[in-house]
């Protein structure tokens, strides 16, 4: 089932009443999540995407705007009738329920034609149990579940009706770093197996990277960049979304176009087709090669082994941030901390920005 | 460890030995003076020891009428001020508006004095030779006749019983609730609400469990209360109870301790034993019911 969001927004009345003006939310959303994929909202918290994901689940009603389930609009549509799974980011178990309990528990609700007999519910139950691989603790209560198996138990609430569209709220944040990547692996694997259309809000940008077909960023209320994981990180629109994506986060120098060639401080970095302007230069951490005469120079202060990689963290007088770090390959680290070292850039790991603007220069 | 055990003991030993002097010490003296026929204060003497006086109060007529009326009390008020206090507090938690005018308007009776209660009541539900309270008023308007429900027939006595107790208890309770309530997680009804749970059910199988710890407080406490009711009925029929056939467990204790100037206090510890033992036998019912439906 594909979801398109039309021009959706929400507005919320300001707290502060001697404010008239409404906090935006979520501002003209219009975008199209494809049949079967695994999307991520992926934003800073305070951007909306929870908010857009209580709209789609309909907890929240829009202010203007359409929401369609495949064709069908299912705008002025009930929760309960739009046919969702919901899985909460504390998961909200029933605690004095046990895991079996909990799971048939949205199953009980059915009525008329799709109502079940005991044996059916048990059965479904058991199944979905099983897709999520929670069936050896049927019998216990949440609190007597490690953090994940929670989760588990709160997936397979969410599945077990088969919906049309299973929605994650931060399903990872409660998850300590290694739960995390083994859950982040499950969610793909079950959304896999499924095939149901999801949509997970994080604002992990690692996170929403690994597992999603397409991410959409946001910020502000306002839908920033929305596609391929690789593809936006390769190409994003402007800098907020090239800040936000990647971990050590993208290096930004300020830099100027002067008859065609480009310039970070005195350091001539590359030709160029753009006219003479005031731009922001994006160069992501593993953009350089360590290169004696290399365009770009910088002082290298400290440096950090991780293993396969070595991380430089350098100062240059024209970066935006005190300390700029580049990923270098173990083995090409050569120079002595304090030393100044010189990079060759990778032209596809440069971005420019309009200095105004922020937004990309192509 | 044992050094710390020593201080531990040190700190409780005020308390210890207010609790001793003033609680574990007359208790004991109170099961002593149950089986010491015809003890009398003033000589500190007695006849014999044995369980006469047991069997005294068990064959007065005062006794008997005193444990009915208390256990008609305790079965028709807890149950009813317990019930109606979920469904207020549910209601309260349901509206918005108004919410706050609503709940100190139900609060009001607590910050009431049981007396000046006590005396609405009787103006409301009196009937004299001259006139009529509020409430036969209104009977009259149904074209019944008036009934005396502070003097008269015995249920009217006991309904007005029941009804002021339910209203003076019932605060307390929903104060409980309400904030018990106000406790569950909101996600738990907004999961709810996705797979389309319906509101009845969302009451039974969520607000239910997770509110019962507190009903079941109120409901201990609710039977506790009511097996000691005393107050409430002298508000309303004044201090003879036994005339007025209205005396309660407590009340007979009283009137037995310092009745006929003097009193008999072997009666009355005999009494307060019997009240003693019916109270713990219904609160360990109580504990072992909510061992199966508590959830906590």
């Amino acid at each position: 089932m594909k979801v398109v969001l039309e021009h959706l927004t929400k507005k919320f009345p300001n707290r502060n009443k001697k404010i008239k003006e409404d906090v935006v939310a979520v501002s003209d959303f219009t975008f199209e999540i494809p049949d079967g994929k695994l999307i991520g909202l992926l934003g800073p918290s305070g951007c909306g995407k929870s908010t857009t994901l209580n709209l789609i689940s309909g907890l929240e009603a829009p202010t203007s705007g359409r929401i369609y389930f495949g064709e069908e609009d299912v705008t002025d549509i009930s929760p309960e009738n739009r046919d969702i799974g919901l899985v909460f980011q504390n998961y909200a178990l029933y605690p004095h329920l046990t895991v079996e309990q909990n799971i048939i528990f949205p199953l009980q609700n059915l009525k008329g034609d799709k109502k079940m007999t005991k044996q059916q519910m048990k059965e479904k139950a058991l199944e979905t149990a099983k897709l999520v691989q929670i069936d050896p603790y049927m019998s216990r209560k949440p609190s007597e579940l490690s953090g994940g198996q929670q989760q588990r138990v709160a997936i397979a609430r969410a599945l077990v009706k088969l919906p049309k569209v299973l929605l994650l709220d931060e399903p990872l944040s409660n998850l300590d770093a290694r739960l995390r990547l083994q859950t982040r692996e499950e969610i793909r694997r079950i959304q896999r197996e499924t095939g149901i259309t999801t949509i997970f809000v994080t604002h992990d940008q690692e996170e929403a990277m690994s597992i999603s077909d397409e991410i959409v960023v946001m910020k502000d209320g306002l839908l920033q960049q929305i596609g391929k994981p690789q593809a936006v990180y390769d190409h994003p629109v402007n800098m907020f979304v090239a800040k936000f994506l990647g971990t050590p986060p993208i290096n930004i120098f300020r830099g100027e176009i002067k008859s065609k060639q480009l310039y970070i401080g005195d350091d001539r970095i590359c030709e160029t087709d753009h006219g003479d302007m005031q731009v922001y230069v994006g160069i992501r951490p593993e953009g350089v090669i360590l290169k004696k005469g290399g365009s770009l120079v910088c002082r290298l202060n400290r440096v950090e082994v991780m293993g396969r990689d070595t991380s430089a963290c350098c100062s240059n007088d024209n970066a935006v941030s005190e300390s700029i770090r580049f990923i270098i390959p173990s083995d090409e680290m050569t120079g002595d901390e304090g030393d100044l070292v010189a990079f060759d850039i990778k032209p596809s790991k440069l971005h420019l920005f309009d200095a105004e603007t922020e937004n990309v220069i192509i | 460890m044992k050094k710390n055990n020593l201080k531990a003991w040190l700190y409780l030993l005020p308390a210890i030995l207010f609790l001793g002097a003033f609680m574990v010490y007359p208790l004991i003296d109170v099961l002593v003076y149950s089986f010491e026929e015809g003890f009398n204060f003033a000589s500190q003497e007695y006849y014999g020891v044995g369980t006469y006086n047991y069997s005294y109060i068990l064959h007065d007529t005062y006794f008997i009428q005193a444990l009915k009326n208390t256990f008609i009390l305790v079965i028709i008020t807890v149950p009813i001020s317990t019930g109606l206090a979920l469904l207020i507090s549910v209601a309260l938690n349901s509206i918005k508006p108004l919410r706050n005018i609503f709940q100190t308007v139900f609060f009001l009776p607590y910050v009431t004095n049981t007396l000046a209660v006590g005396l609405v009541f009787m103006v409301l539900f009196k009937k004299t030779a001259y006139s009529d309270g509020l409430i036969n008023l209104l009977i009259n308007a149904f074209g019944f006749s008036s009934v005396d429900f502070i003097d008269g027939p015995y249920w009217a006595k006991i309904l007005v019983t029941c009804i002021y107790t339910i209203w003076i208890v019932m605060p307390f309770k929903i104060l409980i609730l309400t904030s018990a309530l106000a406790g569950v997680d909101e996600q738990y009804y907004k999961a709810a609400k996705v797979d389309g749970t319906s509101k009845w059910r969302i009451f039974r199988k969520i607000t239910l469990p997770m509110i019962s710890p507190m009903i079941f407080y109120l409901v201990i406490t609710g039977f506790i209360g009511a097996f000691k009711a005393y107050a409430d009925e002298v508000a309303l029929f004044g201090t003879d109870l036994n005339a007025a056939g209205m005396n309660t467990l407590v009340g007979y204790v009283y009137d037995m301790l310092y009745g006929d100037s003097g009193g008999y206090p072997s009666f009355a510890s005999a009494a307060a034993l019997v009240l003693f033992t019916i109270v713990l036998t219904i609160t360990v019912i109580n504990l072992m019911v909510s061992k199966k439906k508590v959830h906590y």
